[in-house]
């Protein structure tokens, strides 16, 4: 998309952003070369199409991730254990797997294979579970090019019922209603578990739980509803909290389109472990890359708690590291769906000019990602009327500004999950501003150092200044700090860490190795076969 | 004309008009049909002449309605008992003082969203630094000493924690009221508060969107804060509370 340079930005403030982004990821990924997790290892077991659960209702593959660390054994991934099986009994990932839960089969007691015997078949088994993706991927450009797609900004909503049936039915509505981005929140407490839940849900608090089968369904009837109307339908779900690789691979399986996907935000506001979740987020960002889902990134959430007019350079310097962190996957930015948010106190007088700044700047600085853009949610209170219209100038903003993905503002948020009519109301104000001010942004420059041009420098310069900061002290430590969203986590507090595991040498992911190569990215810098001493330096560094 | 405040009614441009406009959606595909169950509808609700104003199509059999009519029913003003925190409502400085004149110790408050839920901001305006609306937080408040627990607080760690800092006061926070989960976990925490023979010790304090002090009285609370409480309002309850209970002897202050 060829973007206007409206605001006269300082392109060199920009290069010095973006340099001291990929410096701070770069600094990131070394340490996750020598890491895994239980969850990436599980992940690694669903891309070789083991799913289900055992006789105790527990995932498959946590099963043998657990059976194998017991062992002592996952520091060499969790692949060789289960292929060197195959090679033993001749049988499928899923049946090798049923074996292992029964106890039929004891990983233990079973000779090695020859390495290259193991190599030979973990590519063949990448090989295949990419090829699931691919058709997946293949599958969606052939709709999209068949029934089209809606106009950008999509208009992006929410269902939350609990139950997946009912959560079908919204979304087939909120379909038709011209919805072009359904989402299924997920149910609350779902990020802090160390495992996906399995099959058709009906029970949820604040949303459904993820599952495969729900996934399944959800996109059965978004598909049928897309080919009433004429309309591919997105289907979006949270790749995110302890579990995010799975469900990255979950969501790469069932042709999801988008997905929520940040670290950042799993840390913040869950308190999920900050190691775990970035070693997490690199490999489920590979997957998301592959299936050519759009990632969400949560920026937008800062303005939560941190005030959005003080605090909006720290949303903008989020978003140059999570486009660096994203590229260090081997995501292009077509496929970045940078947050942000409309999350200005509306008593402030001319707000709204500094909200146009925001989404102006970010628009110019990211020019090829389609920017999710959130809505107030922070200052909205319950006077539904009044929410209206503050969704509605939420609207406007983005129309002028050529955001990409729109996550409608409802009237009653604050108060409860949408209610069916919510949705719709919130979609007709949507079409009705994009519509009547479609090409407004094309016909508006901004008066050269007026306020709006000026608030954008400001947020920008204060934004170089925070990631040379983060540059200097690393970003585990600015989290420490509490840099984001004014609040602090600790390196080895929070959820999860239990699940970080040093690889060994003979480390052997597949998956990552069959990504890596198709998605063109290198080898990285810190791998043990390469200069293991680099992650062990950035490690000490963090034992001080 | 006065209203009877024996006998009040919904005003919309004259006294006792009884206009009221309502909005929902039934299950029912959009249709003549569709408009006229609507309109008796609202008729059971007990409005004359109802009015369907807008009836739109939601689509897979479902229809929305703008309703307006005339509310038949009364209410007595004059009869109305609510319960209210009565207490009076002082400043930053003033509850300092107050604590350091009339308790002479600090006052431990302990906040956290407990459950699943994991929507903090509620919390965060009461409790942290910079507080909400100009007001600070409690954490600001150099005589209270106030931990923010965070998100997704089981009831049994929160009390291992008010236990283990000798809190005077706990501060509980549910936004996610879905299936009515913000009524068990609020229940669950006083019987376990009770269960530890903890009651006479704590003041429970809860608070959300859907909060209110006559809910919170009814599920054993000392008071509860709705939408829009600050700060002051919620730390000149602890207080006053915490001398009213000394006064009493049920506490050591």
């Amino acid at each position: 998309m060829e973007v206007e340079r409206k605001l006269r930005l300082d392109p060199q403030l920009i290069d010095r952003a973006r340099r001291a982004a990929a410096e701070i990821a770069a600094d990131v990924d070394r340490f996750i070369a020598d890491r895994t997790t239980v969850a990436v290892e599980r992940t690694v077991l669903r891309l070789m199409g083991i799913d289900g659960v055992d006789a105790e209702g527990v995932p498959l593959p946590n099963v043998l991730v657990d059976r194998i660390r017991e062992l002592g054994g996952l520091g060499i991934g969790a692949a060789p254990w289960l292929i060197n099986a195959m090679l033993h009994t001749g049988a499928a990932p899923q049946e090798t797997a049923e074996a292992v839960a029964a106890g039929s089969l004891d990983l233990a007691r079973l000779p090695w294979a020859e390495g290259e015997a193991i190599r030979r078949k973990g590519a063949e088994l990448a090989a295949a579970g990419l090829e699931r993706i691919e058709r997946n991927r293949r599958v969606r450009d052939e709709r999209l090019h068949r029934l089209g797609e809606g106009k950008k900004p999509y208009l992006y909503v929410i269902v939350a019922t609990g139950d997946i049936y009912e959560d079908a039915v919204q979304g087939k509505a909120a379909a038709r209603q011209g919805a072009d981005i359904i989402a299924v929140i997920r149910s609350t407490g779902q990020s802090l578990l160390d495992y996906v839940p399995y099959g058709a849900t009906r029970e949820g608090y604040g949303g459904t739980y993820a599952t495969q089968e729900n996934f399944r369904i959800m996109r059965r009837a978004l598909d049928e509803v897309g080919e009433e109307i004429g309309k591919y339908i997105r289907l979006c779900n949270y790749c995110s909290g302890l579990c995010m690789p799975e469900i990255a691979a979950m969501g790469a399986l069932e042709r999801l389109d988008v997905m929520l996907n940040d670290a950042l935000y799993g840390i913040l506001f869950r308190d999920i472990n900050m190691q775990r979740t970035l070693i997490d987020q690199s490999f489920s960002r590979m997957i998301n890359a592959y299936a050519g889902i759009i990632i969400n990134t949560g920026e937008d959430n800062y303005l939560t708690t941190a005030d959005a007019v003080e605090a909006a350079h720290t949303v903008l310097a989020s978003q140059f590291i999570n486009e660096q962190l994203a590229l260090l996957s081997g995501l292009p930015p077509e496929q970045m769906g940078l947050g942000h948010a409309f999350e200005m106190d509306p008593d402030l007088e001319d707000g709204l000019l500094m909200e146009i700044a925001q989404a102006q700047m970010a628009r110019q600085i990211f020019p090829d990602a389609p920017l999710k853009y959130m809505p107030p949610t922070k200052h909205m209170t319950g006077n539904i009327f009044k929410g209206h219209v503050q969704d509605a100038m939420f609207n406007l903003v983005s129309i002028l500004t050529g955001q990409g993905i729109q996550l409608l503002g409802m009237m009653t948020e604050a108060m409860h999950t949408p209610h069916i009519h919510d949705r719709k109301l919130a979609i007709e104000s949507a079409q009705y501003i994009f519509n009547n001010a479609r090409h407004l942004g094309e016909e508006v420059l901004f008066r050269p150092g007026g306020r709006i041009e000026n608030r954008a420098r400001e947020v920008l310069s204060k934004a170089v200044a925070m990631l040379e900061e983060v540059r200097g002290i690393g970003l585990f430590r600015a989290i420490e700090r509490g840099l984001f969203a004014d609040v602090k986590r600790a390196f080895d507090g929070g959820r999860g860490l239990e699940g970080v595991v040093e690889k060994e040498e003979e480390y052997y992911n597949p998956f990552e190795e069959a990504l890596r190569h198709q998605l063109g990215l290198s080898e990285r810098e810190g791998a043990w076969n390469e200069s293991g001493s680099h992650a062990r330096e950035a490690l000490r560094g963090h034992d001080e | 004309m006065k209203a009877d405040l024996t006998r009040v009614k919904p005003y919309g441009d004259m006294m006792n008009d009884g206009v009221v406009q309502l909005s929902f959606s039934l299950p029912v595909p959009v249709g003549e049909e569709a408009r006229e169950a609507a309109r008796q509808l609202a008729a059971k609700m007990g409005l004359e002449e109802p009015q369907v104003y807008h009836m739109t199509d939601l689509g897979e059999g479902f229809t929305y309605f703008i309703v307006y009519g005339r509310c038949t029913h009364t209410v007595d003003l004059t009869a109305i008992r609510v319960s209210k925190v009565d207490a009076p409502v002082m400043d930053f400085h003033e509850i300092n003082r107050f604590i350091r004149e009339r308790i002479g110790r600090k006052v431990v408050v302990l906040g956290a969203c407990t459950g699943t839920d994991a929507h903090t901001v509620g919390i965060d305006a009461i409790m942290n630094m910079k507080g909400y609306k100009g007001e600070y937080g409690l954490e600001r408040y150099p005589e209270i000493e106030a931990h923010n627990l965070g998100s997704q607080v089981s009831n049994e760690e929160l009390v291992a924690r008010a236990l283990e800092s000798n809190a005077d006061a706990l501060l509980v926070s549910q936004v996610v009221t879905q299936k009515g989960v913000h009524i068990t976990n609020l229940t669950e925490l006083v019987e376990l508060v009770e269960a530890e023979g903890l009651r006479d010790r704590l003041i429970l304090i809860c608070g959300g969107p859907r909060i209110h002090h006559e809910l919170a009285l009814e599920l054993g609370y000392d008071a509860g804060f709705g939408p829009g409480t600050l700060p002051p309002e919620v730390a000149s309850f602890i207080v006053q509370e915490l001398v009213r209970r000394r006064d009493q002897g049920r506490i050591g202050a």
